[in-house]
């Protein structure tokens, strides 16, 4: 039997494995939105934009660890998609996204709703497929899918002319993948592993720093394996949060710009750092120059082309986390560092992350530890802004794939749409999102989705009435010159919440919050969205001013 | 570690429209520059090979060849300045000979540098020199003095000295 190459494109994601694809609908994209109508086992979600569509795609993708998928259709649907795919990218999740293209023949001709998606993804995604035949369909969706997966994981554009996705042919889905010119390497080179097992030995002020990629690479467990067998003290990138838990003895907090003043100091007095799915990001290192002057350098990590890239490296190794580690666990012993650990100690009882609580003001930070206090196991998504540093400083995460945030982009409107998918995806689990008042509204119209699905999310404004990271730059390097970054227009985002379907309540005063958060939690037949009103000028510390060195930074408090 | 060099990749990709669009947006989205490019297929129709000739530091290098190497549909890079490689660039040269005086001397200059004369007008003729970096520069130098009307390079080719793997 001969089907479409819309039905095709469908039943092909089934053989994926796929559950929800989230999207919204358009001419070049119309076969495919048919196909889907009466599917079951793969759930159309409409968005209300592409932008949401794409961050939903991906916040299923985190917080599931499969490959998220979003559709949308030619031009203006294609270009919303970007935001989302760049994103996904920076961050290395998987999705495979698909757009609709006009027809062959008018491809190249301007065409109305006409864009070069190949063109204009190239930079930000893993691969791009343009199919013009509705023969290559079945096949381009399993590579599309591999790729996604495999490897260093990120995002796959599928666009599809409509004449590609009407014609017919038949359906044969391919049983397995082989590209020749795609072969990642998985396994580390054992000398190379040997040889960062005798700098673990040597090492006297050893660290471990762990990114996103030893949660990418579900290696979290073997992380924790290396940890406690070595007893090497260790910090967790803002990406990598909850890969080894916060709450335990030897963890020293994130790194890094907004980062634990333990973890800064250490990395500047280290001799050996053994960075795991970590790409030394210029927001951990600071000033290069000064980034780690005495300590060699092992780098574990699936991209080859990561290491060596910002730093100079003493031991390269190029495979998976989770096969290197494993590898890695069998040839280390307890290092003999009490010293070290000792001074690590200190550091941590000196320094921990602190505020001051100003009048009778709700201060974000205690909100936060609230937040935590009560929604301890939650999945947290969180926005971009000091609200994010907040959240991951005072949050104590002890689990992988349940800090959800846009690292690498930093996009503010992720965390809403990226709460929907990763609500979907977990469905037994409760969803956190905490935003900011600048980032919320930049996506806030997918909380019509949300309603309609009867989503029970947990939506925490930490409202400051203004873009308070940019304000906090304005204040310490821009002389408080508050350039558009006022927000004292604000619509009152309870009473909108109530507009548009949902619970909305509104926290002013410091014993209202746990009340408040109470009250979220017993309601779970929609989305609740508190709206606190904070401290609206607090600053986040400690802080690493750009271009300085780490050992530079500014605490705070005395 | 700072000394740029100039390096000369092979680069095998399959043989699929957009490609030649990835391996250039590489170098074009980090500002690393292409000195000199040349694409064809080769004796099997499913590959295509890019000899791709690039400058820059030890770091830059590494980049690059890591980088093509992530490409999907690239399927091998070869950095060929690694090893011992022969190298070759056609240039075409477009020359005026107002005179016949003028002629003699453009053709004994030819000779010197065993260009062929591939085309010949009344006031014009087009030579084509074969050859090394070094060679074609010395052939366009002295061909100016007579005044070039136009020139057309193929960008170098280039391949490992003896058998390979
Ligand atoms: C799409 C986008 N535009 C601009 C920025 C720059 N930016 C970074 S943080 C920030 C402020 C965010 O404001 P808000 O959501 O209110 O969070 P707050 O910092 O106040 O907690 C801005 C504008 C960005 N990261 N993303
Ligand atoms: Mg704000």
């Amino acid at each position: 039997m001969e089907l479409s190459g819309a039905q095709i494109l469908v039943d092909s994601l089934k053989r994926e494995g796929v559950e929800y694809i989230f999207g919204v609908n358009g001419g070049a994209a119309m076969p495919i939105f048919d196909a889907l109508y009466d599917e079951n086992d793969v759930k159309l979600i409409p968005m209300r934009h592409e932008q949401g569509a794409s961050h939903a795609a991906d916040g299923y993708a985190r917080a599931t660890g499969k490959v998220g998928v979003a559709l949308a259709t030619s031009g203006p649907g294609a270009t919303n998609l970007v935001t989302g795919i760049a994103t996904a990218y920076m961050d290395s999740i998987p999705m495979v996204a698909i757009t609709g293209q006009v027809f062959t023949d008018f491809i190249g001709s301007d065409a109305f709703q006409e864009c070069d998606v190949i063109g204009v993804t190239r930079p930000i995604c893993k691969h791009s497929y343009l199919i013009k035949n509705c023969e290559e369909v079945a096949d381009v969706v399993a590579e599309a899918f591999h790729i996604a997966s495999t490897g260093k994981q990120g995002p796959v554009i599928i666009d599809i002319a409509k004449d590609a996705q009407r014609n017919k042919t038949t359906f044969k889905y391919p049983e397995t993948v082989d590209i020749r010119s795609y072969k990642p390497q998985v396994n580390g080179d054992p000398t190379q592993i040997a040889k960062a097992a005798a700098l673990i030995k040597e090492a006297k002020k050893p660290m471990l720093y762990a990114g996103g990629g030893v949660v990418l690479a579900e290696a979290s467990e073997e992380l924790q394996e290396l940890t406690l067998k070595t007893q090497i003290p260790i910090t967790v990138t803002l990406m990598g949060l909850g890969a080894f838990p916060e709450t335990h003895p030897l963890a020293m907090e994130m790194p890094g710009m907004h980062g634990s003043c333990c973890a800064n100091y250490a990395f500047t007095d280290a001799d050996l750092i053994i960075a795991i799915g970590a790409r030394f990001d210029d927001r951990v290192t600071g000033d290069l120059s000064k980034f780690a002057p005495n300590a060699k350098k092992i780098h574990i990590d699936i991209d080859a082309s990561c290491i060596g890239k910002n730093v100079q490296v003493d031991v390269p190794i190029v495979g998976d986390a989770k096969n290197v580690l494993t590898e890695l666990n069998k040839l280390v012993d307890t290092a003999d560092i009490d010293p070290w650990r000792d001074q690590i100690q200190e550091w941590k009882q000196k320094y921990p992350f602190e505020y001051e609580q100003k009048g009778n003001k709700v201060m974000p930070q205690y909100v936060i530890e609230k937040i935590y206090e009560h929604y301890s196991d939650a999945i947290v998504v969180a926005d971009v802004g000091q609200h994010q540093m907040w959240a991951a400083q005072y949050f104590k995460f002890t689990k992988p794939r349940k800090w959800l945030n846009s690292g690498g982009l930093g996009t503010m409107g992720f965390s809403l749409p990226a709460a929907i998918g990763a609500q979907l995806g977990c469905p037994d689990e409760t969803v956190v999102n905490i935003n900011g008042d600048g980032s919320y509204i930049m996506t806030i119209q997918e909380l019509v989705p949300a309603i309609t699905m009867k989503l029970p999310l947990k939506i925490f404004i930490i409202n400051n009435m203004y873009l308070g990271m940019v304000r906090q730059w304005q204040e310490l390097f821009h002389s408080k010159r508050y350039s558009a970054v006022d927000y004292h227009d604000n619509p009152d985002f309870a009473l909108l919440a109530q507009a548009f379907g949902a619970t909305g309540l509104r926290v002013e005063h410091p014993e209202d919050v746990e009340p408040a958060l109470l009250k979220a939690k017993g309601i779970n037949d929609g989305p609740v969205v508190i709206d606190f009103i904070v401290d609206e000028e607090e600053n986040v510390f400690p802080m690493v001013p750009a271009g300085k060195g780490l050992g530079d930074v500014i605490r705070g408090l005395s | 570690m700072d000394k740029e060099e100039r390096h000369i990749f092979s680069v095998m990709v399959e043989n699929r429209f957009g490609v030649l669009a990835r391996v250039v947006s590489l170098f074009s989205g980090r500002g690393f520059n292409i000195d000199s490019l040349n694409v064809a297929e080769t004796h099997d129709k499913s590959v295509s090979q890019i000899t791709l000739v690039t400058h820059g530091n030890a770091q830059i290098i590494e980049q690059i060849y890591q980088h093509l190497n992530r490409l999907i549909d690239v399927i091998e890079v070869t950095d060929l300045s690694a090893g011992t490689h022969v190298e070759r660039e056609i240039v075409l040269i477009k020359v005026a000979t107002d005179n016949a005086q003028k002629r003699t001397e453009i053709l004994q200059t030819a000779e010197v540098f065993r260009g062929r004369v591939i085309d010949m007008k009344p006031a014009s003729i087009v030579l084509e020199v074969t050859g090394d970096e070094g060679k074609l520069e010395a052939a366009i130098n002295i061909f100016n003095t007579y005044g070039i009307l136009e020139l057309a390079r193929t960008g170098k080719i280039a391949m490992m000295r003896g058998a390979t793997n």
